[in-house]
């Protein structure tokens, strides 16, 4: 079964990547200079403390007991506890995951349904002005990354004509009280259409930011796939039979256009949520990357490691997700 | 279809010419920076803080952009700022592009372990988002320019290995490689000779790509001010001032804003162009 071994091989790689990711956390960080034990000490104390505190964090130990320690721990869930925040990791990270998450998975939706209108009304309108002047906008979209993007949304939809926030995750006189850290998912579970719009206007500017530069990409390749397909038979044994030229692209184009792109979308999800770290600071957004900001510049080691290490495995986690869909989807690997 | 064809011939030539004409500028504006500066970058002037820009009401004509909160005249500080995003612009993206590419032909050209070690990294490290781990690295190394400058070829070298790898791996299995081969030429010969020739304009047009991204990754360093000293004027540094004042003084965040818009917009259009320019099917 070949296809057996392929996932195999494939479970494997993401194994070890997965493993060389925590190495290189552990080394990285083992070589910060800037004892963290000094920094959690009030002034005046004796050694006995710095080295009960030392034995209490495991860092008497030798490096590579300290790493072995550590993924032993990481491997049951146990992350160690903030040193700024005195707060266990693993809490602090699924606290504040799922605001990425949302955040992510609505600059996604809006990429798609930006850039795939877009190739759909370029295809439409092939050789034409629109066509024209939708591929200048790709450009400049792809030209610029989504940092940029994101101060020129505050500027122009902040300031200038101010429509949305653009600081926070919600608006704290709201006063609603979630049970999840998946804010606007309950909302919607729960029909509070007030608090989703609170939610959605504070999260509309960062998660546009993000889907720009991802929806050029998407319109360049769909309409490229799309424009292949518009030379094909079956093309125009339908403009034989009298459909219209928007439900020919729609229902006989699309369809056959469409697989390059879905991968390209999975591949290009993993660089959209690695964004959210910048973006999120940029917009004051509560997620994980904020959070993550904060830990570097507070050298709370525990918490970085606990953090690049969860992008670390969504990244790995996204990407075995793509190539197995890929798989399903691709007759010529199903059958392969 | 004849004419969308037409556009795509045309426009690269204005793009070209439009993106070369603003980095041009920006490379004789860095340079001579200190000579054209109407005021020092770092003198603060308590009583002139947050001055409007020349065409605005209650401003000073001597503070041609405006000041900042501290009194700081915004054009020597983006004269300045754009100095130092020139520098790692150039420095950072050379490195990035001379170790990747290499990595990459070594990958794509000897394969067997060597592809097999240097893939292996490649995974591991789109395994990290890339701001991230910048920001860690300079919170590990230390701020300042070498900081930023290794920060940014740690984290991208990627880009070009991947690429190139793919370029090398295609060239490699051409006829024109075997043949050289067969005339005896070293594998090291056939590699330098054969394949990076014919790999270069891929990586040239990569290499301008990079300066842009090198120049953005400066530029959020020092936005979450782990970039060089808070002392140097950077566009980065002044677009998160601007940021924390954006409602009493918008040109502190705009006019940086729109120098790194136009520098970042032009190294990748050069780059496009350059990639379109050496596309045998487009030309």
């Amino acid at each position: 079964m070949p296809i057996v071994r392929a996932l195999l091989t494939r479970l494997i790689t993401t194994f070890i990547t997965l493993f060389g990711a925590a190495v290189i956390v552990f080394v990285v960080i083992r070589v910060v200079p800037g004892n963290p034990i000094a920094m959690m000490l009030p002034p005046g104390a004796t050694e006995a403390d710095i080295d009960r505190l030392k034995t209490l964090y495991g860092l008497d130990k030798s490096i590579l007991e300290q790493f072995l320690i550590w993924l032993g721990n990481v491997a049951q869930g146990d992350f160690g506890t903030s040193i700024t925040l005195r707060q266990p990791v693993y809490d602090l990270v699924i606290g504040r995951l799922p605001a990425t998450l949302e955040l992510s998975i609505m600059a996604l939706l809006i990429a798609v349904v930006l850039g795939g209108a877009a190739a759909l009304t370029a295809t439409l309108y092939r050789g034409s002005r629109v066509e024209g002047g939708i591929d200048v906008a790709g450009g400049i979209a792809l030209s610029l990354p989504d940092f940029l993007w994101g101060l020129a949304l505050i500027l122009l939809f902040g300031v200038l004509w101010p429509l949305f926030h653009i600081s926070g995750r919600i608006s704290p006189s709201l006063g609603f009280d979630f049970s999840s850290n998946f804010f606007l998912f309950e909302a919607i579970a729960r029909m509070r259409f007030d608090v989703v719009a609170d939610l959605m206007g504070h999260m509309l500017m960062p998660a546009l930011a993000l889907a720009i530069p991802l929806a050029a990409i998407i319109l360049q390749l769909l309409k490229q796939s799309l424009k292949e397909c518009m030379h094909d038979d079956y093309i125009t044994l339908a403009r034989t039979k009298g459909y219209s030229e928007s439900s020919i692209i729609l229902r006989d184009a699309l369809p056959n256009a469409i697989l390059p792109t879905l991968t390209l979308i999975g591949v290009q999800f993993t660089f959209l949520i690695g964004g959210t770290v910048i973006i999120e600071r940029l917009f004051s957004y509560e997620g994980l990357g904020n959070m993550a900001i904060d830990a570097v510049i507070n050298r709370d080691l525990p918490l970085i490691q606990g953090i690049v290490l969860v992008f670390a495995l969504l990244f790995t986690l996204v990407n075995l997700l793509v190539d197995m869909t890929y798989a399903a989807l691709n007759p010529r690997l199903r059958h392969a | 279809m004849r004419d969308a064809r037409g556009q795509i011939r045309r426009l690269p030539g204005l793009r070209l010419w439009l993106s070369g004409g603003w980095l041009t500028f920006l490379v004789l504006a860095a340079v001579f920076a200190p000579l054209i500066s109407p005021h020092d970058p770092l003198a603060q002037d308590l009583f002139a803080g947050r001055l409007p820009p020349v065409w605005e009401q209650g401003a000073d004509p001597a503070y041609l952009l405006g000041t900042d909160s501290l009194g700081r005249d915004v054009l020597s500080r983006m004269l300045h700022g754009g100095r130092l995003a020139l520098i790692v612009a150039l420095v950072a993206g050379t490195l990035t592009c001379l170790i990747g590419a290499s990595l990459g032909l070594i990958a794509g050209y000897y394969r067997g372990w060597a592809d097999l070690v240097i893939s292996r990294f490649i995974d591991i490290w789109m395994a990290f988002p890339p701001v991230l781990f910048a920001i860690l690295l300079i919170a590990v190394i230390g701020t300042g320019l070498m900081s930023v400058i290794i920060a940014i070829v740690v984290i991208d070298w990627t880009r070009f290995a991947r690429v190139v790898r793919a370029e090398a791996m295609s060239q490699g299995a051409m006829d024109y490689v075997a043949s050289a081969q067969v005339a005896g030429r070293s594998r090291l010969g056939t590699a330098l000779s054969e394949i990076l020739p014919n790999v270069l304009p891929t990586i040239v047009a990569l290499l301008t790509l990079e300066m842009g991204i090198a120049v953005i990754v400066e530029a959020i360093l020092s936005f979450v001010n782990l970039s060089i000293s808070t002392d140097q004027p950077t566009w980065g540094g002044m677009i998160a001032e601007g940021r924390t004042s954006i409602y009493q003084a918008w040109w502190v965040l705009v006019f940086p804003l729109f120098a790194l818009f136009l520098t970042v917009l032009s190294f990748s259009q050069l780059g496009e162009g350059l990639k379109d320019h050496f596309d045998p099917v487009l030309r």
